[in-house]
């Protein structure tokens, strides 16, 4: 099956494109990023502040079951064409990561398919390399707790 | 060549993963990686070696210094280094699809 969501990352560069047809008409789709309610079921996060504009800006915290703040991150909205255009910047609060530069296209196929193009463009090559490298590194490291698990229950019977 | 079967023997010991994860989020001296774990530093060296041998982390001289950074290139020949970043997008562009489907269908 074809993945529906696309990473294309070239060596050597500091940006990266994600793309993603939708089986939603492009008004549906742009809706999920503007409604706080909907980014926030979506994004599993808490939507603090959503100026859908320009010169806007925007603020998401996340806690765990313990109400700790795990996540937190804020950015400003530098262009806004409702079922366009968003052009905004990202960055995680208290990580060594510098703020990234977003530009969100929404684009109509037909009736009832629509497509994202984001395009993040990251302070250079090796600040785009770890943000790859993290979900990787965090993979390698759970699937080896879960191996752990297993094995020290294995163990135990 | 043997370095696709040496990079698995090198992500197999838990100590070098951990490596991994710490400088996945930025370059560090030998020194700064060696502080995160109650192992010998000549230990940890010898991890380190290990791990630019394979090439899975890159080492870059500032001034008196050594950093070392991962060396993506090689991550992505190791399992497909993106598709864990890929699996992240694609489950909430999913959950994103799901609830605006029945949003729709609430109106």
């Amino acid at each position: 099956m074809e993945q529906k969501t696309k990473i294309n990352a070239e060596g050597g560069k500091q940006d990266l494109v994600i793309t993603r047809e939708f089986d939603l008409p492009l008004e549906l789709l742009f809706k999920a990023y503007i409604i706080p309610e909907i980014v926030e079921q979506w994004m599993s996060t808490k939507v603090l502040k959503l100026e859908n504009k320009k010169h806007g800006s925007w603020e998401f915290e996340t806690a765990d079951a313990k109400g700790n703040v795990v996540f937190k991150a804020n950015g400003v909205i530098h262009e806004f064409v409702p079922n366009k255009k968003i052009i905004r910047t990202f960055e995680m609060e208290n990580t060594p990561f510098p703020v990234q530069l977003e530009f969100l296209e929404f684009e109509k196929i037909s009736e009832h398919t629509s497509k994202l193009n984001m395009h993040i463009v990251y302070r250079s090559g090796g600040h785009r390399d770890q943000m790859l490298a993290l979900p990787f590194a965090q993979g390698i490291n759970m699937a080896h707790n879960r191996l752990q698990d297993l094995v020290s229950k294995l163990n135990n019977r | 060549m043997n370095l696709r079967r040496d990079v698995f023997q090198a992500i197999a010991d838990p100590t070098r993963r951990a490596i991994l994860l710490l400088v996945a989020s930025q370059s560090m001296t030998a020194g700064a990686i060696a502080s995160n774990f109650d192992t010998a530093r000549p230990t940890v060296s010898k991890h380190l070696q290990i791990l630019a041998e394979c090439e899975l982390l890159q080492q870059n001289q500032n001034g008196r210094e050594i950093y070392y950074h991962i060396n993506a290139k090689n991550m992505k020949e190791v399992a497909d280094f993106i598709e864990p970043f890929r699996k992240i997008w694609d489950d909430r562009f999913n959950k994103l699809e799901s609830v605006m489907k029945d949003y729709q269908s609430k109106k």
